[in-house]
């Protein structure tokens, strides 16, 4: 059971502290001209990030227990592929019809 | 573009999303729920954080009774990547006022993120006042999405069958992020060191492994470009 001061402690901390780190540079920096060095870094953000936050969840899935699962990886190749060649909804859509495909023939649904 | 064809614009590039932004915030009400919090309890959280991965994390701390401290800094190591997004935003949306900045700020998700920078990239020339336009048009759906199907998922509890598989929708959200960013040969490298460095680096505490794999990735995609550019300048002077 979790204490209500505990809750309700952390959740105002925790919204506090993320709006902070979504505010940080938009906020402070505001209209200020960056030097072209920093601007061409920027530029990777997006693809620098999203493959840290979705290559462990892909290889190690907590519903499988952290082990490797086929279906789901054969998914996030169609989902990826579909995303490179098609659309955002193609790819959303070719990687949950993908596992549950699988699953289905594999027997796991 | 006029500033309301680019809200209404940002609106249907980023409507998509709600196919995965619906059942994910269906299944934090549900398992927030499931841990014992109140219906208010969980849209407090929804609401004042408006963060998917930080709020499972931080409740899954605290059904294990670690400390608030230990819990809150874990939580905010996870969010630690839209400091990078507020960076990559600068450019382009910084003059927007004060206000409009906190609260484009508290809306910065990670589809608003990467659909609005995209498109921005694409139109160089889009003034301002139409980037915010268009950013805010991202929101519109993402945003009373969250709220109220966090809000379903509260109040219908356990209705949601494991056998769907629900928990794989976020890597898939974040893979359809991705592929439309990888444009060029410097973006597909980085973002394969990127992934590689993810793996290297899950051994790190509090999800830091996320941070150091995006800065290496984002590093070495500058770098190849650089380089490419002065091969460039040496072939052709």
């Amino acid at each position: 059971m979790i204490s209500d001061t505990t809750f309700w402690l952390l959740t105002v901390l925790l919204g506090i502290g993320t709006f902070l780190i979504r505010f940080s540079f938009l906020g402070l920096l505001g209209g200020r001209e960056l030097p072209p060095v920093v601007l061409l870094h920027l530029k990777y953000i997006g693809v620098a990030v999203f493959p840290a936050l979705f290559t462990p969840l892909v290889l190690w899935p907590e519903a499988t227990g952290g082990n490797p699962d086929p279906a789901r990886l054969i998914a996030a190749a169609a989902a990826l592929l579909a995303g490179l060649y098609g659309s955002v909804i193609g790819a959303i859509i070719a990687g949950m019809g993908m596992l549950y495909f699988v699953q289905f023939l594999t027997g796991q649904i | 573009m006029t500033k309301s064809q680019a809200f209404w614009r940002g609106f249907r590039d980023c409507a998509p999303f709600i196919i995965i932004v619906a059942p994910y915030s269906m299944l934090f009400g549900v398992v927030a729920r499931d841990a014992g919090l109140d219906v208010l309890q969980t849209m407090s959280m929804a609401v004042l954080v408006i963060a998917g991965a930080s709020q499972f994390t931080a409740l899954a701390l605290l059904q294990e009774n670690a400390p608030v401290i230990i819990a809150l800094l874990t939580a905010l190591a996870v969010n630690l990547r839209m400091a990078m997004y507020s960076a990559a935003l600068v450019p382009h949306l910084g003059h927007a006022p004060l206000g409009l900045r906190a609260l484009m700020a508290y809306l910065m998700v990670d589809q608003a993120f990467a659909v609005a920078v995209r498109t921005y990239e694409d139109n160089p020339a889009m003034p301002t006042h139409v980037k915010v336009a268009y950013y805010f048009g991202c929101m519109m759906l993402i945003c009373p999405f969250w709220y109220g199907f966090t809000l379903i998922g509260a109040l219908v509890g356990q209705a949601l069958p494991s056998g769907l598989s629900l928990d794989f929708a976020v890597p898939v959200c974040f893979i359809a992020l991705l592929a439309p960013l990888l444009r060029s040969l410097p973006h597909i490298v980085a973002a394969l060191v990127s992934a590689l460095a993810a793996v290297a680096f899950t051994w790190v505490p509090w999800s830091l492994g996320l941070i150091i794999a995006a800065t290496i990735g984002m590093l070495v995609g500058a770098q190849m470009e650089l380089f490419l550019r002065r091969r460039a300048d040496r072939v052709a002077p």
